[in-house]
């Protein structure tokens, strides 16, 4: 090894330890702004560091294309409302299996016939999973950007047909491992995995989101890890392996909240439609609705109050005045937490983000297990835009599609005021127990301007 | 080329074990950071991008490197600035409120 390659080597594993530590400092608010500022260091001298390799021998293009993916990420990075965070981070998982497979396409280009078995392996696994990703996740962008229709898009036979697909291309990866020189198979495998990456995304509709998303990110780090291994790079090797951790561990977290198997994620069957019909229109049951004015004067004279934000908060962007809210309450010396749904939202951590950015302490922010024992003593729930995570048939009703779900146990405060549209049901299509009971009261319109209301009636009081 | 080492494989499966270690402690506070975090951090793909988009192999190659240098930097680029922005939001309560918080231990800089 030249003294040039040690050098080179030697940054690479500076900035791989960077990165863990990066990682490591988000397990804590206060800490994670300077581990990933280190981080991004460690991303600097790795790519001067790169700039040295002996192979670089025109720095043109280079410059062109590192101006120009920093002119794009520029605006990506601070200019993305909080509101679309869902959208950009589908969108990065594309750009990230896009230079993957690229890369793995002109090592194939250079090598062909002459590559071994080993890192063809690598080379095909890396183009499988990162075809699949680019066309994955610009589906899921478009859902979330809601430029093709957020709702499941299904056929007849579409399982069959995408397991179908998915074994001609396990097939044809195979065949190349004996044969690598048949490019014809290579770029067929490639077209392939585009395709299924499509098919794969079509059934599945936006509160199932949070899964696609992490199970792409998953995908994506797999996929640079495969270019580690085909390229013989141990920062990549590694890098990937942490984004594919991540995901992985994300997308077991999310399945875990919706009650879903693992194996279900893994092989991504999560798209079929709910088994619907369960729990039809209780035809005796009444729904009470509630005025602005009554709903305030709860609030106002509670002792605590429970916030509980879904994605409706989100839709209506109606975290800013939530905070107004909760402040005017909080000066009336009310008690005011949040309580927070793993799967609340479009993707892992999307209500905490948007309260974050309307000014509420994330200490105020609360996980599931921690709130839940909470709610008996809770004087109101005010339930935001969320449905089917707070669905008390989740926990009692056996039939019900989302019956194992872990739910916020919302139905034990002493009130609920439910701020909702319509009586729609929620995404899976079910009927909620939680609004026709007698502990709840409803509060109907857009989030944003029953919010409004609420708060010049609690400024009126 | 040579054909994959053991050496790489081990490089593989510890890195995934520190990274879910690591990341099992990751509140889901920070779940969407986190996110974007590793996708800034995935965009280490970028020295083998820029290898390609240098090396003057063939137009194709020069093409396909272009390309993946401007992708790979897009996420390091935006990747790394929209992981600041966000974890510049998350604040704690300026005065602790008396007693009964769930808190995790405190000391933390009151931004």
């Amino acid at each position: 090894m030249s003294a040039r390659d040690l050098f080179i080597q030697a940054i690479y594993l500076a900035a791989s330890v960077l990165f863990i530590l990066g990682l490591k400092s988000l397990s804590h608010p206060d800490k994670a702004r300077l581990g990933m500022q280190q981080a991004a260091v460690g991303m600097v001298l790795a790519i001067v560091g790169t700039l040295f390799h002996h192979e670089i021998v025109r720095f043109d293009l280079v410059a062109v294309a590192l101006i120009l993916g920093s002119v794009i990420g520029y605006p990506l990075g601070m200019f993305v409302p909080m509101t679309a965070m869902p959208q950009r981070i589908a969108i990065s998982h594309m750009f990230g299996a896009l230079a993957a497979t690229l890369v793995g396409v002109a090592e194939y280009r250079m090598h062909g016939a002459a590559i071994p078995r080993s890192t063809m392996a690598a080379l095909g696994f890396e183009v499988l999973f990162g075809g699949l990703t680019v066309t994955g996740s610009f589906m899921a962008f478009g859902k979330l950007q809601e430029l093709i229709t957020g709702t499941p898009v299904t056929y007849r036979g579409q399982n069959a047909v995408n397991i179908t697909l998915f074994g001609v291309a396990i097939v044809m990866f195979l065949s190349l491992i004996f044969n690598p020189g048949n490019a014809t198979v290579f770029y067929g495998m490639i077209g392939l995995a585009l395709l299924l990456g499509i098919f794969m995304v079509l059934p599945i509709g936006g509160a199932d989101m949070p899964v696609v998303v992490s199970l792409l990110n998953s995908y994506a780090g797999l996929a640079s890890s495969a270019t580690g291994f085909v390229i013989e790079n141990n920062v990549l090797i590694i890098c990937g392996a942490l984004d594919g951790a991540s995901g992985f561990l994300l997308s077991i977290l999310m399945s875990k909240a919706m009650n879903r198997s693992f194996g279900n994620v893994l092989f991504g069957a999560f798209g079929s439609p709910p088994a619907i019909a369960a729990g039809e229109k209780p035809k005796d049951l009444t729904v009470s609705s509630v005025s602005a004015e009554d709903a305030a004067m709860r609030m106002a004279y509670a002792g605590e109050v429970i916030v509980v934000p879904g994605y409706g908060m989100a839709v209506a962007q109606a975290q800013h005045v939530v905070r107004e809210l909760a402040d005017l309450l909080e000066k009336r010396g009310v008690t005011v937490k949040y309580a927070i749904h793993p799967v609340a939202g479009r993707m892992p951590g999307h209500m905490n983000v948007l309260l974050a950015e309307a000014n509420v302490p994330y200490d105020r922010l609360y996980d599931m297990e921690q709130i839940n024992s909470e709610f008996p003593q809770a004087d109101v729930a005010l339930v935001i835009g969320a449905n089917d995570v707070v669905n008390p048939a989740a926990r009692s009703d056996p039939s019900s599609p989302i019956y194992g779900m872990p739910i916020l146990d919302v139905d034990r405060a002493k009130g609920v005021i439910v701020l909702k549209r319509s009586m729609n049901p929620g995404f899976a299509g079910i009927e909620n127990a939680l609004f026709y009971s007698p502990n709840t009261s409803m509060l109907f319109g857009d989030a944003k301007s029953s919010l409004t209301r609420l708060v010049s009636e609690v400024k009126a009081l | 080329m040579t054909p994959i080492g053991v050496v790489e494989l081990y490089v593989f499966v510890l890195a995934a074990f520190v990274g879910y270690q690591v990341i099992t402690r990751v509140p889901p506070l920070l779940h969407t950071p986190l996110m974007s975090a590793t996708n800034a951090i995935s965009g280490i793909s970028l020295v083998g991008s820029l290898v390609l988009a240098g090396a003057n192999r063939d137009s194709v190659s020069n093409w396909l490197g272009f390309i993946a240098v401007t992708a790979a930097t897009i996420n390091v680029v935006g990747g790394f600035l929209i992981t600041d922005r966000m974890l510049k939001m998350f604040r704690r309560q300026p005065k602790l409120p008396p007693g009964g918080e769930i808190e995790k231990k405190g000391g933390g800089a009151g931004r």
